[in-house]
């Protein structure tokens, strides 16, 4: 149960990302800012998966998360700086902030293997639903060559993540 | 001279380096053909650390950024790796005497 509601709700903000590209498309310092906002959350998921898990591949897969996303968002500041554009607040940010607490809340309240179950179940459908909205939605919006690049070698690598997770998910 | 000849046509040919490059989230080439002995070094252009994992656990390199790699092909036959972190990243080795 608690799982579903986890997972639907994030497909619900994302897919506030695709109802944006599809009524008003977003600009590119918005969608600068929902691709980064979306990294910092997986990288807060993932360190309270450091906090509270004692699996080894459930550690392992949060840790390429943090060092991964991390990565990708360094990349992506330098980026928007390069091209003087100011990543920008907007509506999906902010509902994907929101929806991000509630995420943490929940799994701050489990433990042991349920909490490992539902990191690795949430991962699943969060990088799901954020390779859809960047295949959907922000790649195709992405007015700037480089800036759709990185989001295409973004997708990438998250659909890498989504496999490995659906990989951890399975073994527990 | 005819038996310095003999002797060379014995010996195995020489070791070979073969590099792949690990850009875009992907090997390239993706699909190398090998002999025992050659090293297979991995190149890493990617601003992300991946690794090269034999399928049959042989072996796992992981390559930090701008970072080389290297095994040496110990058998033959075929091998397929791929990458920990981004599973979607495959690669193949086949390997002849
Ligand atoms: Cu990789």
């Amino acid at each position: 149960m608690f799982l579903r509601i986890v997972a639907a709700s994030a497909a619900l903000v994302l897919g506030s990302a695709a109802a944006i590209a599809q009524g008003a498309k977003p600009t590119d310092p918005q969608i600068a800012h929902i691709a980064y906002t979306a990294g910092q959350i997986d990288i807060g998921t993932a360190k309270l998966a450091l906090q509270k898990s004692k699996n080894k591949d459930v550690r392992a897969f949060a840790q390429d998360m943090v060092r991964d996303h991390t990565a990708v968002n360094q990349k992506a500041l330098a980026l928007v700086k390069k091209l003087k554009v100011k990543p920008e607040d907007n509506p999906t940010s902010k509902s994907l902030s929101e929806q991000a607490k509630g995420t943490l809340a929940s799994l701050k309240k489990l433990n042991g293997a349920a909490f490992d179950k539902a990191y690795a179940d949430n991962e699943v459908e969060y990088h799901k639903t954020v390779n859809g909205a960047l295949e959907g939605s922000l790649i195709p919006a992405a007015s700037n060559p480089e800036l759709k690049e990185l989001l295409q070698t973004g997708l990438k690598i998250f659909q890498g993540h989504q496999q490995h997770a659906e990989q951890v998910a399975k073994s527990l | 001279m005819g038996a310095v000849a003999l002797l060379l046509g014995a010996l195995p040919a020489a070791a070979e380096t073969i590099r792949v490059e690990m850009g875009d989230v992907g090997y390239k080439p993706a699909d190398i053909s090998a002999h025992v002995g050659d090293t297979v070094e991995w190149v890493n252009n990617d601003f992300l650390a991946h690794t090269a994992t034999a399928r049959n656990k042989e072996w796992d390199v992981m390559i930090q950024p701008k970072k080389t790699g290297r095994i040496t092909l110990k058998r033959a036959g075929t091998i397929d790796y791929f990458c920990r972190f981004h599973p979607n990243m495959t690669g193949r080795i086949s390997v002849a005497e």
